[in-house]
């Protein structure tokens, strides 16, 4: 093996300086994220004094229980985890009844089907098409404009197609076949079970668009009771306005209500970041298994 | 004629067994069709109405007359679009953040994929590719603010370093000219090491005897790179890349949309933000019909043009 063999000087610095690089790199890529879970445990007087940080500066949760209290945020994150649970269900059954035929040898307008669904990868009506047709079939406001028109991703069909295709030995669905096991039976008994690694892929791929989307909701959803946590994060991030939590008056205490605000945006980013964050590194695994079936041409 | 006459008879016998076979085989699959239907369904009605509804383009849309009954305009709102005096201006921005992005996009994780790729230590490198992907995860909502976090005037960390260095102080969303290297640059911190997975995954296919045969011919480093690691991935990098001229007019909508300000304007309008606004925000169906087909349609085009160049060079292509 080529490991094993003795590496030049001239190697030995290139390996030197590709790890400085990495991990100079790294530390780019990773400090933004920390610094943000730094700054929600500071306090946000020193914060905005002084915003520099490598650790958190005088160490406090109140920016956690201010968010405790703000009922916008809960009811949010109790809609998105709706929307996420629901919206997953279809994507995943979806996408494995799509999937699934296409990947069989003997089905017949195999080619058609493939053409139909990966053409809309590449050419869609656009903004205002989808939306008069999400109008007319009367779902605007509700949950299912939001699951619904993107329940399947050609693009996932295809990777789950490949994984089908490629990684379920092909005698094993011709017996069970020959044995009068039907279609369905025969997908639910033999081929799921030896799918579930493109099929945990498949939850986090879509488990993690419905959890950060925010457009189709910013378009379809009018109810503020079901807007989901992103909707109100753009409110408190970006267009900066925090209802109910701070009352307008200005008074002795506005300069201090304005750093308090600061520090509850910090503190927002780290409650609705989370749950993906500590979720990711888990199922790593997975997932680079999943592109590896995808990077193969099908 | 004696041929000719055979096949007459024989002809409607052939099709007839055709027809015969087909409705067998149709029979026989009718299980997958039935599994299959939802799917088809859904890209149906979710994908290919919408393009019925493209027509509203060429039309001055009523909702009360409805897609087909409304009176035909020809190409007045396409007129309308190209004659408009920001015209220009949102398609240079389209295309300028497109293609600085492809700049600085597409070589990007090819070289942290090549960095990663000479690590003896597997585990280190596992390590620090989950560190570069994570901020793949976060909302494009949370990554702005984020980014504005780091860029505020007022409590910003850039600018307490530059208040530091030389007491300035920079109001980067009010900048016009600092727009597309924002937009661009957090985009690529965002999606790096993403990106960069699918070019681990491409080389962990390269046979290892590859790299010994080079090893044995003397060739370096950087060689050997050259030499064995690049074209190995080549047909990644090639679809890749025309995947991504494909979406050249698409931006990043949605953070576009989020970035933008009243006095950014002049360098953060893009045709889809435009599209938008006048759709969605100022009911101007018709007319945001005919900006997003033009949009739609340019793409198309430029992912039509870049498969068949990469076809012609004996590359990869998508089809």
């Amino acid at each position: 093996m080529l490991s094993n063999i003795k590496r030049t000087p001239g190697e030995k610095l290139f390996d030197a300086v590709n790890l400085l690089l990495v991990l100079g790199i790294s530390v780019l890529i990773l400090y933004p994220l920390l610094f943000v879970l730094f700054a929600s445990m500071s306090d946000p007087r020193q914060m905005f004094d002084n915003p520099l940080l490598l650790w958190p500066k005088g160490f406090t949760l109140q920016s956690y229980s201010a968010i405790f209290e703000n009922r916008d945020i809960w009811v949010g994150y109790r809609n998105t985890i709706l929307y996420t649970c629901v919206g997953t269900s279809i994507n995943v059954i979806m996408t494995i009844l799509g999937a699934y035929p296409l990947s069989r040898r003997r089905f017949f307008g195999k080619h058609a089907f493939t053409f139909l669904f990966t053409f809309t990868m590449f050419f869609s009506g656009g903004l205002i098409p989808g939306y008069l047709v999400n109008q007319s079939l009367g779902i605007v406001n509700t949950i299912w404009a939001l699951v619904l028109p993107g329940a399947i991703s050609a693009f996932n069909l295809i990777i789950m197609r490949t994984y089908f295709q490629t990684q379920i030995p092909h005698e094993l669905e011709e017996s069970a076949y020959a044995d009068g096991c039907g279609d369905l039976r025969l997908l639910y008994k033999i081929v799921l079970p030896l799918s579930t690694p493109i099929i945990a892929v498949m939850i986090l791929f879509y488990g993690v668009g419905h959890w950060n989307s925010y457009f189709d909701a910013l378009i379809y959803i009018s109810d503020r009771e079901k807007y989901p946590l992103q909707l109100i994060l753009r409110e408190i991030l970006i267009q900066n306005s925090l209802k109910e939590m701070l009352t307008v008056a200005v008074d002795d205490q506005y300069g201090d209500r304005m750093i308090a605000r600061e520090g509850i945006k910090y503190a927002i980013v780290v409650v609705s970041s989370l749950p993906l964050l500590v979720f990711y590194p888990m199922l790593s695994k997975f997932f680079e298994k999943g592109i590896m079936v995808g990077a193969i041409k099908g | 004629m004696e041929a000719n006459h055979e096949l007459s008879v024989r002809r409607p016998l052939a099709r007839k067994a055709k027809l015969n076979d087909v409705s067998k085989r149709l029979k026989r699959n009718l299980g997958l069709y039935l599994i299959i239907s939802p799917a088809f369904f859904y890209f149906v009605i979710w994908h290919y109405w919408p393009l019925y509804g493209i027509q509203i383009a060429f039309k001055d849309y009523m909702p009360a007359l409805g897609i087909g009954g409304s009176p035909w305009v020809g190409l007045e709102h396409f007129n309308r679009f190209f004659n408009a005096y920001y015209f220009w201006t949102i398609l240079k921005n389209t295309l300028g953040i497109s293609l600085y992005g492809l700049l600085v996009g597409i070589p990007a994780p090819i070289v942290l994929a090549l960095m990663f790729n000479e690590f003896r230590n597997k585990r280190f490198q596992t390590l620090v590719q989950t560190i570069s992907y994570a901020p793949h995860f976060i909302s494009v909502i949370v990554a702005v603010g984020i980014l504005f976090f780091f860029i505020s005037p007022t409590n910003g960390v850039i600018n307490a370093l530059l208040g530091s260095i030389n007491g300035s102080k920079i109001d980067f969303l009010a900048e016009p000219g600092y727009f597309w290297p924002l937009f661009v640059w957090s985009g690529l911190w965002q999606g790096i090491g993403w990106s960069s997975l699918l070019y681990t995954a491409a080389m962990s296919g390269i046979s290892p005897d590859q790299y010994e045969a080079a090893y044995i011919d003397g060739a370096n480093k950087f060689r050997r790179i050259w030499h064995v690691t690049l074209p190995g991935i080549l047909p990644t990098i090639v679809i890749l890349s025309i995947l991504s001229i494909g979406g050249i007019m698409n931006v990043g909508f949605e953070k576009v949309l989020l970035m933008q300000t009243d006095l950014n304007l002049s360098t953060s309008e893009v045709i889809s933000t435009y599209m938008y606004k006048s759709g969605i925000l100022d009911a101007q169906y018709s007319f945001s019909a005919a900006v997003g087909l033009f949009n739609n349609v340019i793409n198309f085009i430029l992912l039509l043009t870049f498969n068949a160049i990469a076809k012609r060079a004996g590359q990869t292509s998508l089809w």
